[in-house]
């Protein structure tokens, strides 16, 4: 018997502390396998957020710097303007890249810093208790919009990766889902072409991931890949929004 | 070298350049624009980065990264920027991260004004962001002492892996002096193994972090900090102790207003006053101790802070002086600047007031 | 073509996402036992239906799965 499939070496043995269902743990992996599988562990430097993902510094087995809320792609422009060879990634939550980060994030990218963002979307705070993100839809009920989310009082949810690729120097930018393992092979294949296009040296790269948080939507893990997929993708389409050659 | 004659703000851009500092993250602000504007030029020709940030709070956490990575890293601002500094200026603190952050202070609150000030001595030697930390706070008070203490701040920030502030007022920013670049007396200072530069497959992974979610870490982590923090105060205290024999009255200013007090001491023995002055040239580590010993000297029959703010020192040199000998205060702020002639007249009031 | 689900029993939180992803509908729940963290952990009790496919391993939230196949 071989063995087809096990743990990447990106991962430490840690467990996980997510949520059960939170598919925040998938993407971590699709993270640590494309970086192993394009032999980056060595070379790489991570950023962490402030959010559910506040202690991905413990999961990925490279470098890793925790940044302040919403900070990381400027602590990762530190970085890789220090290491330009160095394979540099942030992992962030909606409230941090598109709420407190959102200069950041965008300057990042207009300044075509060579690195990767790994953006998680799944429409809630889900730290802090199930708060109102920008991304949250309209009507979805949070705890800081109890009736659900009122466009008139809160405005409509931020398409990140569609505002992004208006950006000339945001070369690589992809909407994925891991709500099925179809999915999950597509945002594999979508975060891989994010890391070459780094390493390409093309620019800023970003891929935004759909994901679910059962725990504030009050939801089944498993009625939590429905409701993303019935709901988050009508609102945020799944797609290639920028592409460099290279990587085509 | 011969001296030459230097912008303050761009002998401090150079100062940093000549101690090996190869990254600038900084954001426009009056008055300390010189530093950026020296650096976006000087840094491509040494092979560093200067990078405009799209806002001060993104400058200091691009310092952050760059800190982590293992480089030589400044930053410079003046006082509404620092304001928006202190959250990665804490979060350096807390990740025990070395770099140098310049502060050419103005006028405030608020916007306050474009003129000089002191009025950021609690906000850079209390704390100034959230949590128990401190920042190494250096206070030169002419452009040749700016030049010698940037340079020194790099070693100290990379001694103690501690972020290191220079804190001038807009003066010294903004005059010219004659300035000689000589070499700082060199340290011998720890490998920085702890950085983030990718294992290259040769170590364990680094980690750079300020978050302890279990209470008792993080209280041990305060515990090592306080320890660091006791070593720099033994180590690294700064005072010029001027004219203090005989003196009966000693004031206390640092930056450029102990300058216009040293002219103050000299028309005052001129009228037959004997004056003397204690400097701080560190403010945090503060010397206390320097205050304390001339407030148990006969001659001395009282102090008096003097500060381009409304008072802020003084509480520092009360501390220090425990009650042996009163203290007073005269300052001016929102960018005035106390007149030779004025200290002359409070000191003799004080006087007076004492016989 | 031997396949065998191998499962990091303890790392599992019960999410049952990878019960959805089989398409031989051999991953379930086994609610006769629980593991160190309180949940009944997944399995599989008919693994010689097991086509090798990974789907369970792919959509797990907490890397318990390896799979290993016959050549």
């Amino acid at each position: 018997m071989a063995v087809i499939f096990d743990k990447t070496k990106g991962l430490t043995d840690k467990t996980f502390h997510y949520c059960p269902g939170c598919t925040h743990g998938i993407i971590h992996r699709l993270v640590a396998e494309v970086m192993e599988e394009l032999n980056l562990l060595d070379k790489a430097i991570g950023v962490a957020p402030v959010g559910c993902a506040v202690f991905a510094y413990d999961y990925f087995n490279c470098d890793m710097q925790e940044a302040a809320h919403g900070r990381a792609p400027a602590v990762a422009t530190g970085i890789k303007r220090v290491h330009p060879e160095s394979a540099v990634f942030t992992y962030q939550g909606d409230g941090d890249l598109a709420s407190i980060g959102a200069a950041e994030i965008v300057h990042a990218a207009m300044r075509g810093e060579k690195f990767t963002t790994i953006f998680v979307n799944n429409a809630i705070y889900g730290m802090t208790g199930g708060q109102m993100a920008p991304t949250t839809l309209v009507g979805q009920k949070a705890t800081t919009a109890p009736l659900g989310r009122d466009e008139n009082h809160a405005g409509l949810p931020l398409r990140v990766s569609e505002m992004l690729a208006t950006i000339p120097k945001a070369v690589f930018v992809e909407r994925v889902s891991v709500h099925d393992v179809k999915h999950i092979i597509q945002a594999k294949k979508a975060i891989k072409k994010a890391f070459q296009a780094q390493m390409a040296g093309k620019g800023f790269t970003l891929v935004e991931v759909l994901s679910t948080c059962p725990t504030n939507w009050g939801k089944t893990p498993l009625e939590s890949l429905k409701w993303l997929e019935e709901n988050m993708i009508p609102y945020y389409p799944l797609g290639n929004y920028r592409s460099p050659e290279e990587v085509r | 070298m011969a001296k030459e004659l230097w912008k303050g703000n761009e002998a401090i851009a150079e100062a940093a350049i000549k101690a090996g500092c190869r990254f600038f993250f900084g954001y426009p602000i009056t008055p300390q624009n010189e530093i950026p504007e020296y650096m976006s030029l000087r840094m491509p020709q040494v092979d560093g980065c200067f990078l405009q940030a799209e806002s001060e709070v993104a400058a200091i956490n691009m310092v952050y990264g760059a800190a982590g990575a293992g480089a030589r890293v400044m930053t410079s601002s003046s006082s509404p920027g620092i304001s928006l500094k202190q959250e990665g200026i804490t979060y350096c603190a807390g990740a025990e991260l070395p770099c140098v952050i310049v502060n050419i202070v103005r006028g405030g609150p608020g916007l306050g004004g474009i003129q000089p000030a002191q009025s950021d001595y609690f906000q850079a030697t209390k704390g100034g962001g959230h949590g128990d930390y401190r920042l190494i706070v250096l206070a030169p008070a002419s452009v040749q002492e700016a030049v010698d203490l940037v340079q020194q701040a790099f070693d100290m920030a990379d001694q103690y892996r501690n972020p290191v502030m220079v804190m001038g007022d807009g003066m010294i920013g903004q005059m010219m002096e004659p300035v000689e670049f000589t070499e700082v007396e060199k340290r011998p200072l720890p490998e920085k193994t702890w950085a983030t530069t990718g294992t290259k497959g040769e170590r364990q992974t680094n980690v750079i972090n300020s978050l302890f979610i279990d209470p008792a870490e993080c209280e041990k982590h305060n515990h090592r900090l306080y320890e660091k923090y006791k070593a720099i105060e033994n180590n690294e205290t700064r005072v010029e102790k001027y004219n203090l024999d005989g003196a009966e009255i000693v004031f206390v200013a640092y930056g450029t207003t102990a300058r216009i007090v040293k002219n103050a001491i000299s028309a005052l023995e001129k009228e037959g006053i004997k004056a003397g002055m204690i400097r701080p040239i560190t403010l945090w580590p503060y010397p206390y101790k320097a205050i304390e010993e001339a407030a148990g000297l006969d001659s001395v029959k009282a102090f008096m802070a003097v500060e381009m703010s409304m008072g802020q020192m003084v509480e520092d040199v009360r501390l220090a002086a425990a009650g042996k000998k009163p203290v007073h205060f005269y300052g001016r702020t929102g960018g005035m600047v106390p007149t030779p002639k004025a200290v002359v007249e409070q000191a003799k009031m004080i006087l007076g007031g004492v016989k | 073509m031997a396949a065998k689900v191998i499962f990091d029993e303890n790392r599992c939180k019960g999410c049952e996402l990878c019960t959805t992803a089989c398409p031989v509908k051999i991953v379930v729940m086994d609610k006769d036992r629980i593991n160190v963290k309180g949940y009944h952990p997944a399995t599989v009790k008919e693994m010689d239906k097991c086509i090798g496919c990974a789907s369970c391993a792919r959509i797990c939230p907490d890397v318990v799965i390896k799979i290993e196949k016959e050549k």
